[in-house]
């Protein structure tokens, strides 16, 4: 505890000068400032939610506050940078007592910061109107849960998402495959990477692996992977070592990057991602596990980072299929995984209750609404509104009805991404050529580390 | 270095020689004008310097993380991250490539391009003389983010400009080639130092002395050795001391292969960074940075008695 006073006292000092510029300094006269950070940048990632925010959250926003007398200005925080590197600059922030008023955070790191301090329970922050926020009753169970820790909700969640295998259906025809294609094994995807090869396709196969890809090889590799080979990474509180499901999970990348259906120096590359979502979309790659953030913000042909303008025409998605039909987690022939943001109350704001009010704007169905408008769609964690957006938008219908339903999410325990970072070594492993059940083993030695010893592993 | 220790002076004529001694307030007046002067300085180094280095210290004694439990409540550990560190192949892995990152680039690449661009350059004049040293310098004087993003894509696999120009496509500089890249890149950013330095040193060298050597028939390489390099053998030492230290310590290798692939090219640096604020690990973290210091300390000590023998 004194280490951390300590570092507060030190960090209040030390920033007691920059203060005036960031956040929730008290303005002058009756004005009240407040900040919202995002990962997003105009131009850059996530270009669209950053250009909402700021074209129309804020002024609108401010216009609504005026009306009821208030003066309020609303200055938006950009990032543009890796999720690895905003986490980083988020937890120093929140540590010095920093950080914008109302702030975004992947779902998945809600059990370590609110084990930090860094969050609090809404209703401790905010209020009683946090827990009476007449939006909850239009978000399902399941995606509420994403925001809460220990029973109490930190955060009110941002959407959610799946995950399918895109393909490049111009590469599927002159393979000779369907444009309709639907593996029902892995051993189908394999033969489509084989097709693909002989057709004169550089990278027939996809699938994210090692560490320089950070949590997205967890979350479009091998947690996917090892669902579909019927394991979880975690289970009523034991954690799953060097099983046969990690073992299959690990084989599966043995064949497509050993056996040339995918590319191994693009698993090394520090912008790896970047790259294959660049290849994809010049149609150098046939096959790419991702989430529909690939559909929305990468291939996107108005907005994204690699934008494809025959994408509806081009682009196909089809379920990722267990190991055998059956043979998935809950006996399941199709798997997937899902995450999801989180937008909260950031402790440190001098003004909650107004940093709330602009949370829950950004979250009412009028704003949902505007943000999804010219084909920047994405499923909003209101059924109220995906109702109506989603509708004329099949990747994400097909998402919210097929794959929603058969997803699974990542243990929400702070002790995760350690985890994870573990999982993501073992892949980058056995691309460089170490053998599945090396890799597996290595894997557990790691885990007993990390969880706390061998008890805590599932035999 | 026993020639330096003299016996203590009598002082301001006090004759049993202590200090502050009763006969003198004019004495202690002036050592206490001689603290007011010197006590910005000190506090300055206490504060900015002496306390974060104690202060990371004791963070590296417990098991304080950035996030989770372990940032709100940190525990006392002792020494265990020290130990862990010594037993953590990663780094004695990062060690390793820290020393060859250190050797090659600051040692060998800009020592000796940076002498041999100076003595290249030593009795020249001119518009050529300027294009290179101004090309040289450019490379210093650029942030290093920036050049650093250059050169990945200069050495990029599939679009680099390096692979055009060489006509060896999907040559992977970066991933293959991880530590002879970085030390590629920092030779060339710090050679513009080295020459610099090298190029003032070479000034002082009496040009009669040279001269004297060729009139006795001395080749060009005992010209150097037995004239040029006894005169500026302080100049290399004080090089060499200031260009490890700034490899040692150099973040750079970071923005060119994030440590990759695979560890091969971890520097302590990149090391300290992915373990302290991408893993969270800010105990641990801190105790390979105090290990770090101490390495840095013993590289400082020794070429500084290097300096101070026989000059």
């Amino acid at each position: 505890m004194a280490i951390r006073k300590f570092a507060v006292v030190i960090a209040a000092a030390g920033l007691g000068l920059a203060a005036c510029g960031q956040s929730s300094g008290g303005g002058s006269g009756d004005t009240i400032e407040l900040t919202i950070a995002q990962n997003a940048i105009a131009g850059g990632k996530n270009a669209a939610a950053a250009g909402f925010v700021a074209a129309w959250v804020i002024p609108k926003f401010e216009a609504a506050q005026k009306a009821k007398g208030k003066d309020v200005k609303v200055k938006f925080v950009p990032s543009g940078v890796d999720d690895e590197q905003y986490k980083t600059k988020l937890s120093l922030d929140l540590k010095s007592g920093k950080g914008a008023d109302v702030i975004d955070i992947d779902g998945i790191w809600a059990g370590e910061f609110a084990q930090a301090g860094y969050i609090k329970p809404l209703a401790d922050v905010v209020g009683p109107e946090a827990e009476s926020w007449d939006g909850w009753s239009q978000i399902p169970e399941s995606v509420q849960g994403l925001a809460t820790y220990e029973g109490k909700k930190y955060a009110l969640p941002v959407g959610t998402d799946g995950r399918v295998l895109y393909f490049n259906k111009t590469l599927f025809q002159k393979a000779g495959l369907p444009a309709d294609w639907q593996p029902k094994s892995w051993q189908e995807i394999l033969d489509a990477g084989t097709k693909l090869k002989s057709s004169g396709v550089p990278v027939p196969i996809q699938i994210n692996a090692g560490t320089a890809m950070g949590e997205a090889t967890s979350m479009q590799g091998v947690l996917p992977l090892l669902a579909g080979a019927g394991g979880q990474v975690e289970q009523d509180g034991k954690w799953s070592g060097a099983s046969q499901p990690l073992k299959d999970a690990l084989g599966l990348y043995q064949k497509i990057y050993g056996g040339g259906l995918g590319d191994p120096k693009l698993q090394q590359e520090a912008k790896g991602r970047d790259k294959s979502f660049q290849q994809f979309a010049e149609g150098k790659i046939g096959i790419l596990m991702e989430g529909d953030y690939f559909w929305r913000g990468v291939v996107n042909p108005a907005t994204g980072v690699a934008p494809m303008k025959d994408r509806d025409q081009n682009v196909g998605y089809a379920l990722i299929p267990a190991i055998e039909p059956g043979k998935g987690i809950r006996g399941q022939d199709f798997v997937s995984m899902s995450g999801g943001a989180l937008r909260t109350v950031n402790p440190n704001s001098k003004h909650p209750k107004e940093a709330f009010e602009l949370l829950a704007f950004t979250l009412s169905p009028e704003a949902l609404k505007e943000e999804t408008k010219d084909g920047n769609v994405r499923i909003t964690p209101r059924t109220d509104v995906n109702k109506e957006i989603l509708a004329g938008q099949p990747l994400l219908t097909f998402i919210s009805e097929k794959v929603l339903p058969l997803t699974a999410y990542r243990p929400p325990v702070a002790v995760y991404p350690q985890v994870s970072v573990a999982l993501q070594e073992a892949t980058a492993a056995v691309v460089g050529g170490t053998a599945p059940d090396q890799a597996a083993a290595d894997y557990q030695k790691k885990l007993e580390g990390i969880v706390g010893g061998a008890g805590n592993i599932a035999s | 270095m026993a020639q330096a220790i003299s016996p203590p002076e009598v002082i301001d004529g006090d004759p049993s020689g202590r200090r502050g001694g009763y006969s003198s307030d004019a004495a202690g007046l002036g050592r206490l004008r001689a603290g007011a002067f010197v006590a910005p300085a000190l506090l300055l180094i206490a504060a900015f310097l002496v306390f974060p280095a104690l202060w990371v210290l004791y963070l590296g004694l417990t098991n304080y993380r950035l996030t989770g439990a372990a940032a709100a409540e940190p525990q006392f550990v002792g020494l265990d991250n020290f130990l862990d560190a010594v037993a953590n192949p990663t780094f004695w892995n990062s060690t390793w490539l820290t020393v060859q990152f250190v050797l090659g680039s600051a040692v060998i690449g800009q020592v000796v391009l940076g002498f041999t661009i100076a003595w290249a350059l030593r009795d020249r004049r001119g518009p050529l003389k300027r294009l290179v040293e101004g090309l040289v310098i450019l490379a210093w004087i650029l942030p290093s983010a920036v050049v650093s993003f250059l050169w990945v894509a200069l050495l990029d696999r599939d679009g680099g400009t390096l692979n055009a120009l060489l006509g060896i496509p999907g040559f992977a500089w970066l991933l293959d080639h991880p530590m002879l890249s970085i030390i590629i890149f920092n030779t060339w950013r710090g050679t513009a130092f080295s020459m610099m330095l090298y190029g003032a040193a070479l000034g002082n060298v009496p040009p009669s002395h040279l001269e004297s050597a060729r009139l006795a028939g001395a080749s060009g390489w005992q010209q150097l050795r037995d004239v040029v390099f006894p005169h500026i053998r302080g100049h290399i030492l004080t090089n060499l001391l200031l260009i490890s230290l700034w490899t040692f310590n150099d973040f750079s290798p970071f923005l060119l292969t994030a440590g990759g692939p695979d560890g091969r090219s971890e520097v302590l640096a990149v090391h300290v960074y992915k373990v302290a604020l991408q893993s969270g690990e800010l105990g641990y973290g801190a105790a390979v940075s105090t290990i770090i210091l101490l390495i840095n300390l013993v590289v400082a000590v020794f070429y500084l008695r290097l300096l101070r023998s026989k000059k």
